[in-house]
């Protein structure tokens, strides 16, 4: 690839240049509203493709990074500041995208359950040109999370989600679709809330540099992730000498809570998940494959940047809470998952569970538990798209997605149904497919250090072979209702992406190293902070 | 023997700007008097645009002229009488300020304004103008007679102006609490002020300043009691709560330009009397008076928390739209306090850019989500939130414009009001101030709720089979002006702020003179 292209910012802002562009077209284009919209989400699919394609992890990102000053917004000199020789006194934030093996494999998770979803979004049929303008700036913010290397930048994008969210829950949802938007609002805003906290202490402290030039001293708070990373271990930097700027115990635990829960509430952990569940039962399914299979992602990759990375000793300290809340997530999630009556709600506690698998590879603090963590993640994107994909193509169909109303679509819908089936196997984590990869990586990183936690984790584990089948079974087996005699079989653009996720799920399940060759060494820097304090 | 200093005609150049505003009031008074009744008496509201305008010039002149002289060395602040009237750039950037949100004001009520409703049309445009003649002297005074004489003018005027819809019993009712409560801050407020040149000898800031460490150790109580009658003065000025039970009465009662030009404009002059008064005297206190700066501080910091709480708390429940956003206007009021109630003595000391921008915004958002507001009720008879349903299908522009002004007020990026609210934060947390930042970021995500009720009775509740809105041209530019700036200023914060911190400095401007 041409080294000077800007291919980062491309795969950024592709999808929302698309998303202005589909504001001009006017009102009654649906349909070219929708081509136009899986085009642009393709083309920033494609560039992610080139992205990884080019990889090289054993050089990591570096040569993909941009960096452009954005916000610096002077600070006032006269404290007696001039007199010291400062000549600049400035709050900093940079446009900076970078890329790492963390990164990546989310960026194309992305990609991929974006486009998905654009094509699975063929049931929608009221106000086609707004729904695809606001799915595009989502994935702009998407995006930016997972590529953002500066706090303030970060924020913005995790931001940027919430907004088109609140629309595409609350206008195109079922019945209950205005409480669910709000419950989101309410629960994410706040979440945002801490975050934005936990970044300003750690800009007031960890971003502060004062760099010594020939005019005199610049004295800069900074809101980039590189800068903070770079101040953690240097000695001389403000946060560590120990004067009013210091970044010590108290405050670092203060940050590392606040980190917890704002990304806590987002991936979500118990008991910040109340309003996960109403997203997937009321959210149209296309846009709950996106929020279940990446914004909670957005979450994790929170927790493992910001809460890992800058805090390592934190973590390490934590590591057990970690776990706990981790097996809490998945047994919790587990056992109501086979009780619901809703298969969105199983669905959705489903996704609690698996989460909490995510979180008991955070708390090993090992290479293969951490490569667990990001793998299931992806995986459990993967999976929870195909799933809503299949739900959005019954409730088309059907009308309904409760399972005591459902039964014996295998007759009338045999390949919806064999499409069912395999996710759902994914889900229970049969070997050979992706789920199985994430869950045996995490275990066995936890395994060595923490061993009751990954007993009962992997009780949770058996669990979802119980709810899994029992709803598979409640909706694809038994009596065929006669209303369901007739119904027609999946179109070409509910085939293809089903097709292609399953196809997905497969590929990483039997060749896992795609995703782990680029992981090892994306935590290579974080491996070898514990490492040395567990030596030192 | 005492001087008088008296003004001359060369000091009339300094008072240009004012003295520009009283004369296109005096006369276009004058006109109005004499027009024959059929005349369309919109033509006063565009001559007291051009009399805005003119005076913005005045001020814009000002500015540069003071920059010159900075750049030359000499002193950058021109005093008249005294020190009782000052020209420096924290009160020129305030005035344009003023002057610029009044402009988009009338700009907006130009076409809106219903002569069955309004029966004063003439006077309800040129009235404005003394109103903000006032705004502009607290901004520039040196002087508590002088702060006071500004305070009347504005209050005065604005009397007058919310109870301009003669004939509506809820405006008579609007009329009287406003002059009740603001003439009761105004005692508040001058007892404070007597205490104080009582206790000083002095009326000027300066003065005050000089004696104000003399004062505190020989009466400590009566000091105290003249800051905290001020203070109690200035928070019922500015709706702070629990100071603020009158405001959402009188918001809804006044005309709704009237009601923006409440919000903005009179509670930006009050709180440039604020921070006249209380950077030139207890900001660099210190021996004696030091712990009168941190109790004065602490107060400060309390109204302004209890304003953002109560504020944003009241805005939940609130089904009247300008209701909502007088609850609204309550806990931005909390947050435009917070940079002076922090502690100054620390290497944050960028309060006023802070407050400023913060101002800018504030003034842009609430002024276009006004004239929405204006436009909507207009149109449905009804100043409820279900005014509001389905203004996606009959207004789709307008509707984005009010997203964008909306998200501002709950502060989403990339917004001005996100970037205001980012900088006030990043204040408290500099000089540790945690709690009062956790405050606000909590209220920021309650308000979340409130402003997203509007949002989602525009795009969410039916209204497609209801007429279009008709957005008469003016208010159409003020609305985009406005929903435009609030972009601007949350992608590209830093022109403005580098504008102000080239202008401004605390030391040159704040506390010569």
């Amino acid at each position: 690839m041409p080294d000077n292209v800007p291919i980062l910012s491309f795969i950024v802002l592709i999808p929302l240049a698309g998303a202005l562009m589909l504001l001009l077209l006017p009102k009654d284009r649906g349909r070219l509203a929708r081509i136009s919209a899986i085009v642009f989400t393709g083309l920033s699919l494609l560039f992610a493709v080139w992205l990884y394609a080019d990889y090289q992890p054993a050089f990591g990102g570096a040569k993909y990074e941009e960096r452009a000053a954005w916000l610096s917004i002077p600070l006032n000199l006269e404290a007696g500041l001039r007199d010291q020789g400062v000549v600049s006194y400035r709050l900093a934030f940079d446009y900076h995208l970078g890329v790492d093996g963390i990164s990546l494999p989310l960026v194309l998770l992305t990609g991929a359950v974006s486009l998905m979803a654009a094509l699975g979004s063929v049931h929608i049929r009221k106000r086609r040109k707004a729904y695809y303008a606001l799915l595009l700036l989502l994935q702009t913010g998407m995006y930016g999370v997972f590529l953002a290397r500066d706090a303030g930048l970060f924020f913005i994008f995790f931001e940027l989600t919430l907004i088109p969210m609140f629309f595409l829950i609350g206008i195109w949802g079922d019945y209950g679709r205005e409480k669910a938007a709000n419950r989101f609002l309410v629960y994410n805003g706040l979440g945002s809330a801490v975050m934005l906290l936990a970044f300003l202490l750690l800009v007031a402290t960890l971003g502060f540099r004062a760099d010594e030039t020939a005019d005199g001293t610049i004295l800069t708070y900074s809101g980039n992730y590189d800068v903070m990373l770079a101040n953690l271990s240097d000695p001389n930097a403000a946060a560590n000498a120990g004067g009013a700027l210091s970044f010590t115990g108290g405050l670092k635990w203060s940050v590392f809570v606040l980190l917890l829960v704002a990304f806590g509430i987002k991936v979500p952990i118990f008991p910040l998940h109340a309003w996960m569940l109403r997203v997937h039962a009321e959210a149209p399914p296309p846009v709950v494959m996106i929020h279940a299979g990446v914004l909670l992602k957005m979450g994790v990759y929170g927790l493992i940047r910001f809460a890992g990375f800058l805090l390592p000793a934190q973590l390490e300290a934590a590591a057990p809470a970690i776990a706990a809340l981790g097996v809490i997530n998945v047994l919790y999630g587990a056992i109501l998952a086979c009780v619901q009556k809703e298969f969105k709600l199983v669905l959705a506690y489903s996704s609690i569970s698996h989460m909490g698998i995510v979180l008991l590879g955070l708390a090993s603090l090992s290479e293969i538990g951490f490569a667990g963590a990001l793998f299931q993640s992806v995986s459990h994107g993967l999976i929870s798209a195909l799933l809503f994909l299949v739900v959005g193509s019954l409730q088309e169909r059907t009308g309904t997605t409760r399972l005591t109303e459902l039964g014996g679509l295998a007759r009338s819908l045999p390949f919806t149904s064999g499409i069912l089936l395999t996710a759902g196997l994914a889900a229970l984590g049969l070997p050979g497919l992706s789920g199985f990869v994430g869950e045996l990586l995490a275990f066995l990183g936890l395994f060595a250090t923490m061993r009751w936690p990954t007993v009962l984790g992997v009780l949770g584990v058996l669990l979802a072979a119980v709810y899994v089948l029992r709803s598979v079974l409640a909706i694809a087996y038994g009596p065929l209702p006669a209303r369901f005699a007739g119904l027609k079989e999946a179109r070409f653009t509910e085939a293809l992406p089903m097709v292609a996720l399953t196809g997905l799920i497969v590929l990483l399940g039997v060749y896992p190293s795609l995703l782990t060759d680029l992981m090892e060494h994306g935590f290579a820097g974080l491996l070898r902070e514990l490492q040395t304090r567990a030596g030192g | 023997m005492i001087v008088f200093h008296t003004l001359t005609w060369s000091d009339a150049w300094y008072l240009a700007p004012e003295l520009a505003l009283v004369g296109f009031a005096l006369a276009l008074a004058v006109l109005d008097l004499m027009l024959p009744d059929r005349v369309n008496r919109d033509w006063i509201g565009w001559g007291t645009l051009l009399g805005l305008a003119v005076a913005a010039l005045f001020v814009s002149w000002h500015i540069c002229d003071l920059r010159r002289s900075e750049l030359a060395g000499e002193p950058a602040v021109r005093d008249l009488l005294y020190g009782s009237y000052l020209i420096d750039d924290f009160g020129n950037l305030l005035k344009l300020a003023f002057l610029g949100a009044t402009a988009l004001i009338v700009l907006a009520s130009l076409g809106t304004i219903r002569k069955d409703e309004i029966p004063i049309k003439g006077e309800f445009y040129y009235l404005v103008l003394p109103a903000v003649t006032g705004a502009m002297m607290m901004a520039s005074s040196g002087d508590l007679i002088t702060l006071f004489v500004g305070l009347e003018l504005l209050g005065v005027s604005s009397y007058a102006l919310v109870g301009a819809r003669k004939r509506s019993g809820l405006a008579g009712e609007a009329a009287f609490k406003y002059v009740v409560t603001g003439g009761t801050a105004s005692a508040f407020i001058l007892y404070g002020m007597s205490f104080l040149y009582g206790v000083t000898g002095s009326t000027g800031l300066a003065g005050i300043s000089r004696g104000l460490e003399q004062a505190v150790a020989d009466y400590r109580a009566l000091v105290y009691v003249a800051f905290f009658l001020m203070i109690v003065g200035f928070a019922l000025k500015l709706a702070l709560a629990p100071f603020h039970a009158w405001a959402p009465d009188v918001y809804e009662g006044a005309p709704t330009p009237v009601t923006s030009f409440l919000a903005v404009v009179a509670k930006g002059a009050a709180f440039a009397m604020l921070y006249r008064i209380f950077v030139r005297t207890v900001f660099l206190a210190d021996a004696e008076a030091a712990a009168l700066r941190e109790d004065v501080s602490l107060a400060l910091a309390a109204l302004a928390a209890a304003a953002i709480a109560v504020g944003t708390a009241g805005a939940l429940r609130q089904r009247n739209a300008k209701r909502l956003l007088a609850l609204s206007g309550v806990a931005n009021a909390g947050i435009l306090l917070v940079p002076l109630a922090l502690d100054t003595t620390i290497l944050h000391a960028s309060f006023f850019p802070e407050f400023l921008y913060y101002l800018l915004a504030y003034a842009f958002m609430n002024v276009g989500a006004f004239a929405v507001l204006t436009v909507v009720s207009r149109a449905s008879g009804k100043e409820e939130l279900s005014a509001f349903a389905g203004l996606y299908h009959r207004a789709p522009w307008t509707a984005g414009a009010m997203t964008v002004l909306l998200c501002s007020l709950a502060g989403l990026p990339v917004t001005g009001g996100f970037f205001g609210k980012l900088f006030i934060l990043f204040g408290t947390v500099q000089t540790k101030a945690y709690w009062l930042g956790a405050f606000m970021l909590a209220a920021t995500a309650v308000s979340y709720y409130v402003y997203f009720k509007i949002i989602r009775q525009m795009y969410m509740r039916a209204g497609a089979e209801e007429p279009a809105v008709r957005v008469p041209v003016p208010a159409g530019i003020v609305i985009w002006l406005c929903a435009a700036a609030t972009l601007a200023l949350g992608v590209l914060p830093r022109p403005v702020l580098d504008w102000i911190d080239g202008l401004f400095s605390i030391g040159a401007d704040m506390l010569t003179g």
